[in-house]
């Protein structure tokens, strides 16, 4: 079979998918794209053309500088959180001990709920009047007077921090510890030979075969945390005084809420952007630390 | 032969083609609802129940989906072809529903009787200029609700009738020590805490715009928002306010932590009901007070309609079942959680029977219901608001600043 055959084959292969591609991904970006240098309203007319004002406006706009600066807050302590969180359980499950199984089945089950039913339990834990957290640090007297976690500025978002942390950190788990079981046995006991520490062990052994499946996890993470929307919907709104909405509640307020299509097309790009040089810069981290390892 | 079959197959999709219509005649419907407060889902399957059983050619799918998602999925699902015959909508919706198409101008299917039949102030809920929307299905204002057994307790002898006197009466139940924050109010990041200070501003007797541009930064918008963090920063408002919800509100008062709570009339009997309620029998109703030489009551305009959508396929259908559901001998049936809209029901004992100090309060409060502004710009209006009077209650901004950012926020 000839070299051009095959390629022509797997390009017939891959038509499909390109169609579906074009489709899904191509054609409303473009529509998007379009829509963006738009006054149109969600509904009704198809609005006037207005140049680059939607993106002068919006990045001008205090509301975005503000909540941009949440949502990296958000983002980064989250996923730093997960990140470490998330190794911790795996090495742990990496040991034998009795019950391992149950607890590795029973980690997954926050990552499997549906973020709205995590969120909502979530506001019954923290609920300012008979929530269990509250009732909880009361009767072990670290709090002498109920307190609202997401009624104030100061603690509502690390009280989402935390509800997002508990929802995610199986998912880097689940990930270390697959990683962690392809570390060969002969390795770690030759280690323990030379008198490796556990963490001089961790670090030089153990370490290098993790940070290529962590990078993926790393990645994965920060753009699902730089994306965030359901959680916060659910838990706070965007409140008190909007200091937990993040870029996504601010598109949907804009394109959904108030109806500005044009305008909320402009700040999706402006995401979507920021979120694509996210994920170049970490592609090329992965490639750096896979080309190490290797 | 394999012709004949061949036309046999065909002669038989052509009569299947004609007979199919008429086997399936059902239209089916798809309707969206409200997930909390005024009738609940329960209710609303019941009555949908009796209007398929009257009209079997009829099926209706029901949705819920909580307040806070009503409108944005209402708008989506026309922004993205269609989905739902028949909405509920909320009173400060028809501007901009009828501004972008959303719904049916339906006016010359209102017929007299309706007219006359139903209370003035109800047909605001569906009206923008001039042309109605809908028709009104859920009644509903703010009342003062208080728990008589804590009234009692600290010597009170009589509910307050002004904002101020509702201070005074919660200071002393407070001092008494009876409780630390006797007063419940839904000031989430949300409309509920618009509905809050709505009902304040129409005791200071103050606009929200005047000729289309905001006025609540000035008098009676900044005397209402002063009550509230007054309230707030006093301790006689319970400080979890500014993250509850009306259900927060109704499960506190339920559990006798609250004196005194604003909330709708489905309050009343879910409060009275000694399943969910530890207050129950101890209930005590009236319309939100006044203000001293400006107001008697005071009342916020939370009533919501049921209107056609622009892209329904099935008109005529819907229209048959919101005149149903809308009908006098169904709402009389269910007013238990929400008040009928038809004048004549007041005098039904069926009606009142039970709920009698509840008919009483709303005589007064319908009568003062208060609209939010109707303008299509409505959500950024509110969302502006909701911010300011977030920022008040902790202190990050002064009541005066908040309102005067708001109104610059408005987009009007």
């Amino acid at each position: 079979m000839s070299g051009t055959w095959m390629t022509t084959r797997a390009w017939l292969l891959m038509l499909p998918l390109l169609v579906v591609m074009v489709a899904v991904i191509g054609w409303p970006l473009v529509d998007t794209i379009g829509l963006s240098f738009t006054d149109a309203k969600l509904v009704g007319t198809a609005g006037n053309f207005v140049g680059l004002d939607n993106y002068t406006n919006m990045l001008s706009s205090s509301n975005f500088s503000r909540t941009l600066i949440t949502t990296t807050l958000f983002a980064v302590i989250s996923v730093a959180a997960e990140m470490i969180i998330g190794v911790l359980a795996a090495l742990l499950l990496n040991q034998q001990f009795r019950g391992r199984a149950l607890l590795r089945a029973l980690m997954i089950l926050p990552w499997a709920l549906p973020t709205v039913v995590n969120a909502t339990l979530w506001r019954l834990i923290y609920n300012p009047e008979y929530g269990a957290l509250n009732a909880a640090l009361t009767q072990l007297h670290l709090l002498d007077a109920y307190r609202s976690w997401l009624g104030e500025p100061g603690t509502a978002l690390a009280a989402l921090i935390v509800a997002d942390c508990w929802k995610n950190f199986p998912l880097v788990a689940l990930i270390a510890l697959a990683a962690l079981q392809a570390v060969p046995r002969d390795i770690t006991a030759a280690s323990l030979v030379d008198g490796a520490g556990p963490f001089n062990r961790f670090r030089f052994v153990i370490l290098p075969y993790l940070a290529g499946p962590l990078m993926v996890a790393l990645v994965l993470r920060t753009i699902e945390a730089f994306k965030v929307f359901d959680i916060i919907w659910v838990m706070t709104r965007g409140g008190p005084a909007n200091t937990t909405r993040t870029l996504s509640i601010l598109v949907y307020q804009e394109a959904f809420s108030f109806q500005r299509a044009g305008s909320g097309a402009s700040l999706a790009l402006i995401v979507t952007l920021l979120v694509t040089v996210l994920a170049v810069g970490y592609a090329a981290l992965v490639r750096k630390t896979a080309g190490s390892a290797a | 032969m394999l012709k004949s079959i061949g036309k046999t197959l065909l002669g038989a999709v052509f009569v299947g083609g004609v007979l199919v219509p008429h086997a399936f005649a059902e239209t089916s419907l798809n309707a969206l609802f409200m997930a909390q407060a005024a009738y609940s889902e329960a209710d609303v399957r019941a009555m949908t129940d009796a209007f398929t059983k009257a009209n079997p050619d009829i099926k209706v799918n029901l949705e819920f989906v909580p307040y806070e998602g009503l409108h944005d999925k209402t708008v989506l699902a026309q922004g993205s072809g269609g989905g739902y015959d028949v909405v509920l909508f909320d009173v400060i919706w028809p501007a901009e529903y009828a501004t972008n198409k959303v719904l049916v101008d339906v006016s010359p299917k209102i017929t007299d009787d309706m007219k006359k039949g139903v209370l003035p102030g109800a047909w605001t809920t569906v009206q923008y200029e001039g042309k109605y929307y809908g028709m009104p299905w859920i009644l509903d204002t703010k009342y003062l609700f208080y728990n008589k057994d804590i009234l009692e307790k600290a010597g009170i002898k009589a509910p307050p009738k002004t904002w101020e006197e509702l201070g005074e009466q919660a200071k002393i139940i407070k001092d008494k020590g009876l409780l630390k924050t006797p007063i419940a109010w839904s000031w989430s990041q949300a409309e509920a805490a618009i509905c809050d200070y709505t009902t304040l501003v129409s005791a200071y007797g103050g606009d929200f715009l005047k000729d289309g541009k905001p006025d609540f930064q000035n008098g009676a918008g900044v005397s209402a928002l002063k009550y509230m963090v007054d309230s707030y920063k006093s301790g006689l408002t319970n400080p979890n306010s500014k993250e509850f919800l009306e259900e927060d509100v109704r499960k506190v008062f339920e559990n006798g932590d609250a004196a005194f709570a604003l909330n709708w009339t489905y309050m009343y009997n879910m409060a009275n009901d000694p399943k969910d309620s530890k207050v129950a029998g101890k209930v005590g109703v009236v319309p939100a007070p006044g203000v001293t030489g400006t107001s008697e009551v005071s009342a916020v305009n939370g009533s919501m309609g049921l209107g056609v959508t622009a892209v329904s396929k099935h008109q005529d259908e819907a229209w048959k079942y919101i005149t149903f559901m809308t009908s006098q001998a169904t709402q009389n049936q269910y007013a238990k959680l929400s008040l009928p809209i038809w004048a004549s029901s007041y005098d039904d004992p069926a009606v009142t029977k039970g709920q009698e100090e509840l008919i009483a309060a709303a005589k007064l409060g319908l009568a003062a219901m208060y609209p939010r502004p109707t303008t299509p710009k409505y959500q950024e209006l509110s969302t502006a608001l909701q911010q300011a009077i977030q920022e008040s209650l902790l202190g990050t901004a002064s009541p005066e600043d908040a309102l005067k950012t708001a109104a610059q926020n408005s987009g009007l």
